[in-house]
């Protein structure tokens, strides 16, 4: 890792720190929630902007709504490949899965899976959410202090996912843990060594294995594992792009919509006008959820490779620059959205944000993740006046994964 | 101004006028026809504006882009006559089109 000559973001002001230093990738920047002012600087003043030493290397920020969508829709210049973060991958320990991979097989693999979390067959999955949901929140303790984090966020989308997966019930913590793990290395604190995590995401692979021995001799299941046992595509694929796709399809839908449960409860309780707007209008939550997702924006950044010299707004990348598309800010710019720093759950055109990104990448799961905040706010409304927060939450120090890995939380019934 | 019909999934018509210059996708929110998204706002990017155009219409509304054709194929429901609306922009010529519209968008 490369000693970072930048100096520490977060003891400067953002309005007259040099453009030449800023550095929106520091983690601190992220676990103490200050990037944000120097987001709005550089969409101000350098909205394509050049960092030339960071402990990720050098890199391109790309920071208003309209330049990310331009990077997005041209995958023929901006590839996935070899990987969708900031930080590059490990020489040794390569992870192939198809969000980061290019056409054609990338639309190969991707339209392998995603039948499953299809409009068609969410409608079947509807009920089950629904219940699983009124199990958790029957369960919560009431005017007694708890970390929403655990007990709701994680546990509802771990519960999804398994269903997913058709994977065993009870050791359902286990994908917690490997989606933690596939995202976070020791300077995170979730591992102590890269040896500790090379080794847990074996022991995925091989409990993923086994489940996809046992299914590849049966008949199609519809599950995700029978899926990619069985489909063209996919049945052939080595371990490691087994472990790289697993790992995609894990974080995908668990760490994603686990902030934006934990966000929403933060927003509304930061914004207590628009939580009185929500208990006298229930009808709003559809739209709500939509302004959860932008306003959390749970993936803070996707990555590009230049893969031929291009000019976006007037900066000159070259072949092989890394590309860093900063949707935290895009979801923040204000030549795009009418006051963007605020929470506003009936805002307009609430759909119209980055955090699904676009084009050909855009995110699979994403009537998915609507659904369970849809059917987690309605249920919510049914039972509690209030969720209160108590106390700051605590943020994942990540310039990644954009969420929080503790609430503490007091609930009000009605 | 050319009529745009929109039909539901489970057959409600909405009959529009639309400007020409407009794209099929824009006529149908300015006069709050449900079942289109539009999340990209009409960059060809997210495919939540699919609708299907009825098959007498499909010469002359014409054939998907290269891009549209990408997002197009990543949607499993996809038909013969799929098209994103965001890219049909309106025209004289199309005065009394009829576009279908999918259960689901993606």
């Amino acid at each position: 890792m490369a000693e970072a000559t930048t100096p520490l973001m977060v003891d400067l002001d953002p309005a007259t720190v040099p453009l030449e230093d800023i550095d929106v990738s520091q983690r601190e920047l992220w676990s103490q929630n200050k990037k944000y002012p120097f987001f709005k600087r550089l969409r101000d003043e350098a909205p394509v902007h050049y960092c030339k030493d960071s402990e990720f290397g050098p890199y391109w920020s790309v920071t208003r709504f309209e330049d990310i969508m331009e990077v997005e829709q041209n995958w023929q210049s901006f590839s996935s490949d070899p990987t969708i973060v900031i930080q590059d991958p490990e020489e040794d320990f390569e992870l192939p899965m198809f969000i980061a991979m290019d056409p054609p097989k990338h639309d190969e693999q991707r339209k392998t899976v995603q039948g499953v979390v299809a409009p068609r067959n969410l409608q079947n999955l509807e009920g089950t959410i629904r219940s699983r949901v009124q199990t958790i929140l029957d369960d919560l303790p009431i005017g007694e202090q708890f970390n929403w984090v655990d007990r709701v966020s994680i546990e509802l989308t771990t519960q999804m996912l398994a269903t997913l997966f058709d994977f065993p019930f009870e050791d359902r913590r286990k994908l917690t843990r490997w989606s933690d793990v596939a995202t976070g290395g020791p300077e995170t604190g979730i591992v102590e060594s890269e040896e500790q995590r090379r080794e847990e995401l074996y022991e995925c692979l091989a409990y993923f294995t086994r489940l996809w021995q046992e299914r590849e001799g049966t008949q199609e299941g519809t599950d995700l594992i029978s899926m990619l046992a069985h489909g063209e595509a996919t049945k052939n694929m080595d371990p490691q792009e087994y472990l790289g796709n697993l790992v995609l399809l894990i974080v995908g839908g668990n760490d994603t919509t686990r902030n934006s449960i934990t966000g929403g409860v933060i927003a509304l309780n930061e914004n207590p006008g628009e939580y009185a707007k929500l208990r006298n209008n229930p009808k709003v939550i559809p739209n709500m959820v939509s302004e959860i997702i932008r306003w959390v924006t749970p993936l803070a950044h996707m990555r590009r490779t230049a893969v031929k010299d291009y000019v976006l707004n007037g900066q000159q990348i070259k072949a092989g620059d890394k590309v860093v598309m900063w949707y935290a800010s895009g979801n923040r710019d204000e030549r795009v959205l009418d006051r963007p720093d605020e929470f506003i759950i009936d805002r307009a055109r609430a759909r119209q944000h980055l955090s699904f990104g676009f084009g050909i990448h855009r995110c699979m799961g994403n009537r998915l993740a609507e659904m369970q905040l849809r059917i987690l706010w309605e249920e919510i409304q049914k039972r509690f006046h209030k969720i209160e927060m108590v106390g700051e939450p605590e943020r994942i120090p990540s310039n990644f994964v954009h969420g929080f890995s503790d609430l503490q939380v007091v609930l009000h019934p009605h | 101004m050319p009529k745009i019909t929109y039909i539901e999934h489970d057959g409600t018509e909405h009959q529009v006028d639309a400007e020409v210059g407009t794209t099929v996708m824009n006529a149908a929110l300015d006069n709050l026809v449900p079942g289109i998204d539009a999340d990209c706002g009409g960059e060809c990017s997210c495919a939540t504006c699919h609708v299907m155009v009825d098959k007498s219409w499909m010469s002359k509304v014409g054939k998907p882009s290269e891009a549209e054709e990408s997002m197009l194929d990543l949607n499993p429901e996809r038909v013969e006559n799929s098209r994103l609306s965001c890219q049909i922009p309106v025209t004289d010529e199309l005065d009394g089109l009829v576009v279908n519209l999918p259960e689901f968008q993606f």
